[in-house]
């Protein structure tokens, strides 16, 4: 029987070639922005790129949403109306954020296009949802330090559409702070050497840096600086492909795949996998049931060094 | 440390004449030095929903016996309700916010929205106040929290005095600011390196300070950028410390001073109250004459843990601010007795130890004050008169001669080193 469920598939690319690339594959949703009101984005995408990106989307039936889902300070306050107003006309479809500033800049500018409530690891339970449900938004992007059982209860308790992230990095950490420079100048200033020269883009997303702890050696925790300052990352990539039916079962609206910090051929992959598995289970809910050869060419193009797990999905954590 | 070039800006309080100092109490007894070193209000955690779940928190008993003592200095009580809540956190929510508001809390200071709503409905006399775990920047996201009927946010650690100002000359609320003690290098909220490292949950009080571990930068694979013998990579800062530049925070119109420290000693909490409580007493009496006082300087030496610097108020924090090195002992004293009583007659006073000391060690006394003596210990006894060699066990009741009157409250604190 079709209840007329079809939850979205959503990746942010990179550039308008990936973006075209992954909606071949089988996302139909993608977050685009630029960094001076988005956070950590795989790529730029000024006002013309999205009025583009929005052509692609409308002739396809695919969704287009803006992140402005930076931690807003006042600087950037006088332009962000002009800001909204030219991504509605761009024809995004949502706006995404998580500052209060951004909500009512919305509201008063483009009260047409819809509001996805995102605070990264502090969207934590339905009734802070709803809250935010109340005054305008429409979905709510879970943090993912929750397990399945409030996943699907966050679900159960709300009118909002629910969007998971269920493949790729995590941020972790995030600070104003410039912390590589202010590491490498304290070193310099010891007159220690590096390997590490500040040059266009070292410190950036395709710098490649990452931390090891001393006690867990095998773990490596991308970091990079941007206009918005450090970001670190998980050395793990969620993959929930074996268990997607899980989140399908709990009628989850939306289905994130993380593309920062991967290629556009991994991305693509990994679309396609998920692409795979979720018409697989529409067709046939009860017949469903995971092959394990569905995962093995993501597994194939996986970086050894980086686990693929299953996040928080299946933990407790304690505090 | 930074100093200021530019005019200073200027802006309004909005209710206080003072800005209020607000400080940390990790327990009953922190709670009522802090009060008595000069404190307007302190903040507490309770049984739940605070972000300190290994700080000595307070039941509903403790709450209103503390709430009792403030109010006798005309304190005030609040309760950090600063976590992010899960789905399982809202049972038992109501109940507990409407023991909060028995008990005489004058406000909770909460982040999650779940939490902010609750409050209004269900205990309508607790203020709430926003939490810096929201990392609030803006003066537009200020206005949207007091349209929510919010009568106070304290800002994130990242907003300067030019930003704090210009939020002040835009809206009409209190401003609560910290202004000294350790800081999270991440933006508050937005780090969640302890879920990462030791599945504890850093936004419901699991926090690990993973922050301040030591890292490997590598570039690639093969490639540290360092060697094994040079400093290693942290995000670990400073503390913040405002001290000297006060002035500044009074004229900008912030409204609340708040210090951080639930986890802090009873000594580092009345000392660095004290300090604050004269500077702001010591501006307001004379604005014009002001002049920042060596001695308290010297006092917050005394207290610091790490090394001190101004967080973001005047520019963002760079190499400086950071603690790639081991870290030395800042002030050669340690906290190790708190007086009593005090019997005028025969100048002696009743002291309970906190760390040991011994006759011959040279000590100095503290009250709300300041620093007001030192002297070298002479013979001891405990209660029943017996002479000791030393004050050995905590929390011990010793007598000793002192060569000033003292009252009760009063802390006293020994030169450490080998030297005396």
């Amino acid at each position: 029987m079709d209840n007329g469920y079809r939850p979205e598939l959503l990746v942010m690319p990179s550039s308008l070639e990936e973006m075209r690339l992954l909606g071949a594959a089988g996302a139909n949703a993608f977050t685009v922005g630029e960094a001076r009101y988005g956070m950590r984005l795989a790529g730029e995408f000024d006002l013309k790129a999205v009025q583009h990106a929005a052509e692609y989307t409308r002739a396809n039936n695919f969704k287009l949403y803006a992140a402005v889902n930076n931690l807003i300070d006042n600087e950037t306050l006088p332009d962000l109306p002009a800001y909204i107003r030219g991504l509605a006309e761009a024809g995004v479809d949502a706006v995404i954020f998580g500052d209060p500033a951004v909500l009512m800049t919305v509201r008063s500018e483009a009260p047409q296009l819809e509001l996805h409530w995102n605070a990264e690891m502090t969207s934590t339970n339905y009734a802070t949802a709803n809250y935010w449900g109340r005054r305008g938004a429409h979905r709510v992007v879970l943090a993912r330090e929750l397990n399945m059982e409030q996943v699907i209860e966050v679900k159960q308790h709300t009118e909002l559409q629910v969007e998971v992230q269920v493949h790729g990095m995590t941020n972790i950490y995030h600070s104003k702070r410039s912390l590589l420079h202010s590491y490498l100048d304290h070193q310099a200033k010891s007159g220690i050497e590096s390997e590490l020269k500040e040059e266009p883009g070292s410190f950036g997303q395709t710098g490649g840096l990452f931390l090891v702890e001393t006690e867990r050696p095998e773990e490596r925790y991308p970091i990079y600086e941007d206009s918005n300052g450090t970001h670190i990352m998980s050395s793990d990539d969620i993959c929930m492909l074996e268990n997607l039916h899980e989140l399908l079962e709990a009628g989850i609206d939306s289905f994130k795949i993380e593309g920062i910090l991967k290629t556009p051929a991994y991305n693509e992959t990994v679309v396609r996998a998920y692409r795979y598995v979720i018409d697989k289970y529409l067709k046939d809910p009860a017949g469903y049931q995971f092959q394990d050869e569905w995962l093995e060419p993501i597994r194939e193009i996986q970086d050894p060094k980086r686990e693929l797990s299953f996040g928080f999905f299946y933990k407790e954590q304690v505090y | 440390m930074t100093t200021m070039t530019k005019p200073r800006y200027t802006g309004k309080r909005h209710r206080l004449d003072k800005p209020e100092l607000l400080a940390p109490a990790g327990s009953l007894e922190k709670l009522k030095f802090a009060v008595h070193y000069g404190a307007d209000a302190v903040y507490i955690g309770g049984q739940k929903y605070g972000l300190r779940s290994n700080a000595g928190n307070f039941s509903f008993e403790e709450m209103k016996e503390g709430v009792e003592f403030a109010n006798r200095y005309g304190a005030k009580v609040f309760v950090a309700t600063n976590i992010y809540a899960h789905n399982e956190d809202i049972e038992g929510l109501e109940q507990y916010l409407k023991e909060l508001e028995n008990a005489g809390i004058a406000a909770i200071i909460a982040a999650d929205p779940a939490i902010i709503e609750t409050a209004q409905r269900v205990a309508p006399k607790l203020e709430v106040h926003l939490s810096t775990q929201q990392s609030t920047l803006n003066w537009q996201a200020v206005k949207f929290w007091k349209d929510e009927g919010l009568p106070r946010v304290v800002l994130a650690r990242e907003t300067s005095v030019e930003e704090i100002a210009e939020i002040k000359a835009h809206v009409d609320i209190e401003i609560e600011a910290f202004i000294h003690g350790a800081m999270c290098s991440s933006f508050s909220g937005r780090c969640v390196l302890s879920n990462h490292f030791t599945d504890r949950d850093s936004n419901r009080g699991g926090c690990c300070q993973s922050c301040r571990w030591k890292y490997d930068l590598f570039v690639d694979e093969d490639a540290p950028a360092f060697q094994e013998q040079d400093d290693k990579f942290t995000m670990g800062s400073k503390d913040l410390c405002m001290i000297e530049h006060l002035p500044d925070l009074i004229e900008v119109g912030i409204d609340s001073f708040k210090i951080e420290g639930r986890m802090k000693s009873l000594h580092y909490v009345a000392t660095v109250v004290n300090v604050y409580r004269q500077a702001i007493d010591a501006y307001f009496a004379d604005p014009e004459g002001y002049e920042l006082k060596q001695e308290w300087l010297d006092e917050i030496h005394k207290a610091a843990n790490r090394p001190l610097n101004t967080g973001f108020f005047f520019d963002t924090p760079g190499s400086e601010d950071h603690i790639y090195e081991p870290e030395d002992k800042p002030a050669p004293y340690d906290f190790a007795g708190v007086v009593m009583a005090y019997d005028e007659v025969k100048g002696e006073a009743l002291v309970q130890q906190r760390n040991h000391f011994k006759p011959g060690q040279e000590v100095e006394f503290v009250g709300p004050e300041g620093t007001f003596f030192k002297q070298i210990v002479g013979a001891i006894t405990d209660e029943e008169g017996n002479e000791l060699d030393a004050a050995r066990h905590p929390l011990q009741l010793i007598r000793m001669r002192v060569e000033q009157p003292v009252k009760a409250m009063d802390m006293m604190r020994k030169r450490t080193g080998k030297s005396k």
